[in-house]
């Protein structure tokens, strides 16, 4: 295979065919990933816009701003838009819909048709959630936990169930189809040891929500009948069991975090190893370690249940099961930083990105391990301790990769290169941003604030202040990519189709690549990330 | 805005040393690991700076014995993490035997406390100095969750179910108690100060508030007649039902084979669905009385039942006492532990 530029001006999958029916009814995985990236990034927006009012409202300790109950509402909302509507569909069905047929050198996913199904089913979900927002929005928390929401809010819990329920099918088609699409669909020669580690990790994750979501499906009804038809199920009132709930919201929820952080390590993978020019250190420990993190992860679950009343022999098993989870985690943040040793190291904001979520990463890992140390969780439990330590995870891992991700693959997404001076100024805002907001939140947790405060006492509230400052630079940080990202697809420079000089088969095709991906299927010959065969091809060639 | 702020909580505990010093590890731990990454990355992405176009790294891409390393010493460390916070969370979950009983009782928005005297508060808690103190806690609707963070713990308190939380004031002053549970519409405004008192200056506190008519063993044995508990359960053998005396910490057979011990959880049970066990020798005769006593109530009773065996060692609350209970029958998902 040859990696010269391609004639841009020849016919790609954005000029295949023009008009709006074209793209709402395309069965092109590369579409099909800008549809949802179109998507999520409105729901972005709107889980943004209510984390905004959030900060603003902790600005004084008082509880000024709003009333209790739209307080309630808008971090409900803001952790539900966000996990459900944006940062589990963000990384696999944007990026992965997009990148995962190119890397194996498929044409398509195995079932364009379900791919289009997931999407609608997902729009689906999302209006119905809109919906429910403009009917009063729902006010239990993301976590939805019983008895208060099946028996006491009388918000609109059953249509946001609803939405969840709706949205998790659509995970559940693209995992389906991620899974199928690597098994049957490899290019010739692309043996399991030969994927890049991205598709890896979007085979973990989808292994993790075929087994997770059902239960969350499950658990979801259980609440709708309980809220709507008073069936008691989790009401001890009526015999039922309140904590049960919690261990059916976790056995998804734990997992679910995995389906939100693997897909961001699989971009890290990449991108390190393209801005280092250098095989991925320790390839197949990566590799496993993926695995061994889905696998564990289902079995974590209690640490979110340690002061329930829980048995506390329950608690030491999950406990110790957490503790095991730090150990892949690990090697993988060791692997990505050996495999900056002796590369050749270019800093391009994909890298920058790629660095800021090591940073992150770590911290938001290492945090958790407070979190799995019972006798240390029993007074962080509950505080902003642990608001931090997930968003450390969820905005600092997740978000980075996502963005990292997205600046790395966008000249093969829009054949156009994006503004590298602001997208430096980007990821340097996202970066700072990000530790003024949360890193006093670690602080103000360990101090004992409670999360989900509309009031707090006044001597919290200095570090409240430098957090919602920091939230102001960080949302900067996110609208300047809308922006740019958006004006580049019409005035940036025309994209060569491997711009960073990164091996894999997405680089070999022309940028933005035809609506069938290859010309010719590609055979894969080398390991992945072999800049040495790459070099030597070249140059006998 | 107060521009001087705290950046570690007050310590006023026997336990919140032994949760500040796992943190205070932890924190060491995690600065010492994050430096380590960071400082590697950045040396890295300077000294290996892409210094032409075409360059590309070496092939250094492997090694076994490093793989191995950066495994093991994680595991370590972790293992180790593990057994601590264990130690400290056992400690956390088993109130020493000579507590001082407190109840409290939580609902949307409020924390109702009462003494071991039956002296009674609202959100705020009065407590000795130097006195382990064990506070056996029910939720009336939703769940709570009664935490002091300057004592370092905190429980869920569970509609329908008791569970406890005990800690040792060592330092007298006023401190926040927060619910740390959401719990819907004023969550952020249930809870109130905790007031740590040198034991003289409690005794005079006890003694300056409305003093309680009635002890709760003598408000529990008041109602115990009221609602002619008293006609089935007599004070020796012979009555319809069993007799209550001694059987506090004790344990009892029931009709199916199992034995159960009876502890606050088992006696709450008892009144309010005793058909969930029967005693063995006894027919399923007593009546429910779910909905028709108030949680204050059920509190007074088994403090009276509880007397009957006075001096007796308290078995673990409900919360903590897996070890007894049989974990087979299907009905007891509702009340027991539920792993
Ligand atoms: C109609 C008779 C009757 C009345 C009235 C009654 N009980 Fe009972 N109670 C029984 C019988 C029979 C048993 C044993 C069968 C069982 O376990 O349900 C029992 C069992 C108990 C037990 C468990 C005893 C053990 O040894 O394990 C407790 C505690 C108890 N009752 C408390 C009360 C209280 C408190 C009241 C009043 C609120 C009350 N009972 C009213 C008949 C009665
Ligand atoms: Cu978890
Ligand atoms: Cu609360």
């Amino acid at each position: 295979m040859s990696s010269h530029t391609t004639d841009s001006s020849r016919s790609n999958y954005l000029n295949a065919a023009y008009g709006v029916k074209s793209w709402l009814l395309t069965k092109d995985h590369k579409r099909i990933a800008l549809l949802y990236l179109v998507a999520v990034s409105i729901f972005f927006s709107v889980g943004g816009l209510f984390a905004a009012l959030i900060r603003l409202e902790l600005l004084t300790p008082e509880g000024d701003l709003v009333q209790p109950d739209v307080y309630n509402r808008l971090f409900t909302m803001h952790g539900v838009i966000m996990i459900f509507f944006f940062l589990i569909p963000a990384i696999p069905a944007v990026l992965g819909n997009f990148i995962l047929p190119l890397m194996i050198g498929a044409k398509d996913l195995a079932f364009p048709r379900i791919n289009l199904a997931s999407f609608y089913v997902y729009v689906a979900a999302g209006i119905l959630g809109v919906w429910a927002l403009i009917n009063g929005g729902v006010d239990t928390g993301w976590t939805f936990y019983t008895p208060y929401s099946s028996m006491y809010s009388n918000t609109q819990v059953t249509l946001v169930a609803m939405a969840g329920f709706i949205a998790g099918f659509s995970s559940i088609m693209t995992a389906l189809n991620f899974i199928v699409t690597v098994h049957r669909m490899r290019a010739p020669g692309l043996t399991w040891f030969r994927l890049p580690l991205m598709v890896w990790a979007l085979y973990a994750t989808s292994i993790i929500i075929m087994l997770a979501t059902p239960v969350l499906a499950i658990t979801l009804v259980m609440l709708m009948l309980d809220h709507s038809l008073h069936l008691g199920i989790f009401d001890p009132a009526q015999g039922g069991d309140p904590v049960l709930f919690q261990h059916l919201f976790w056995f998804y929820s734990h997992p679910a975090v995995y389906i939100m952080i693997l897909p961001a390590m699989g971009v890290i993978s990449e991108l390190v190893a393209a801005f280092a020019r250098k095989r991925i250190f320790g390839y197949t420990f990566v590799a496993y370690s993926s695995m061994a993190i889905a696998f564990l992860g289902f079995l974590v679950w209690g640490h979110h249940l340690f002061v329930s009343g829980q048995s506390v022999y329950a608690g030491a098993i999950f406990s110790i099961l957490s503790m095991l989870v730090a150990v892949p985690s690990a090697v993988k943040v060791f692997n990505w930083t050996a495999t900056l040793f002796q590369g050749s190291v270019s800093y391009q904001t994909p890298m920058l990105y790629a660095m800021g979520f090591i940073g992150l990463f770590t911290i938001g890992g290492l945090t958790g391990i407070f979190l799995a140390t019972m006798g240390l969780d029993t007074h962080v439990h509950d505080t902003y301790f642990v608001v931090a330590h997930f968003h450390y995870v969820m905005v600092g891992g997740t978000i980075m990769g996502y963005l990292g991700g997205l600046h790395y693959w966008w000249p093969k997404i829009s054949g156009r290169m994006y503004p590298e001076f602001w997208a430096k100024v980007s990821a340097l805002l996202v970066f700072v941003g990000f530790h003024l907001t949360f890193f006093p939140q670690f602080i103000v947790g360990y101090l004992g604030m409670p999360r989900r405060y509309h009031a707090y006492p006044p001597e919290f509230q200095i570090l409240n202040v430098l957090s919602t400052a920091g939230a102001s630079v960080l949302g900067l940080g996110y609208l300047l990519p809308i922006i740019y990202l958006t004006w580049s697809m019409r005035y940036g420079k025309k994209a060569p189709a491997n711009p960073w000089g990164a091996v894999g088969l997405e680089w070999e095709t022309s940028s933005p690549p035809p609506t069938f991906n290859f010309d010719e299927t590609p055979v894969v010959t080398h390991e992945a990330y072999d800049y040495h065969h790459r070099t030597e091809d070249s140059r006998v060639a | 805005m107060p521009l001087d702020f705290p950046l570690f909580p007050e310590a006023a505990s026997t336990m919140a040393g032994q949760v500040d010093a796992l943190y205070i590890f932890l924190v060491v731990l995690s600065a010492f690991m994050s430096l380590l990454i960071g400082g590697a990355v950045f040396y890295c992405a300077v000294r290996y700076r892409r210094r032409s176009e075409d360059e590309i790294g070496s092939n250094f891409h492997g090694s076994i014995l490093l793989e191995i390393v950066w495994s093991a010493i994680p595991l370590a460390i972790c293992l180790l993490l593990f057994f601590w916070g264990a130690k400290v969370f056992f400690a956390q979950s088993r109130p020493p035997a000579d507590a001082l009983e407190f109840t409290a009782i939580g609902k949307q928005w409020m924390w109702k406390f009462q003494h071991p005297d039956g002296q009674r508060e609202i959100n705020t808690l009065h407590v000795p100095i130097g006195q382990p103190i064990k506070i056996t806690a029910i939720s009336q609707d939703v769940i709570h969750s009664l935490y002091f963070p300057a004592f370092r713990v905190k429980k869920d308190v569970l509609p329908g179910r008791y569970t406890t939380v005990w800690f040792e004031a060592t330092k007298t002053g006023s401190y926040h108690l927060f619910c740390a549970e959401f719990c819907g519409a004023e969550h952020s405004k249930m809870g109130g100060q905790v007031v740590v008192l040198e034991p003289e200056e409690y005794e005079r506190w006890l003694a300056g508030g409305a003093a309680a008519s009635q002890s709760p063993a003598e408000a529990g044995a008041a109602l115990f007649e009221q609602l002619a508990c008293v006609t089935c359960h007599l004070d020796g053998d012979g009555g319809r039902g069993p007799a209550l005396r001694g059987i506090y910490g004790e344990d009892v057979t029931l009709n199916d084979g199992r034995t159960v011990v009876v502890n606050d959880e088992y006696l709450r049970e008892s009144i309010l669905t005793p058909a969930e066990k029967i005693v063995a020798g006894f027919q399923p005769l007593m009546p429910t009385y779910k909905g028709q006593i108030s949680e204050e109530n059920v509190f007074k009773l088994i403090t009276y039942i509880k007397s009957l065996s006075g001096g007796r060692e308290t078995p673990a609350g409900g919360a903590v006492d897996e070890s007894n209970v049989p974990q087979d029958a299907a009905t007891d998902a509702a009340t027991e532990d539920t792993p």
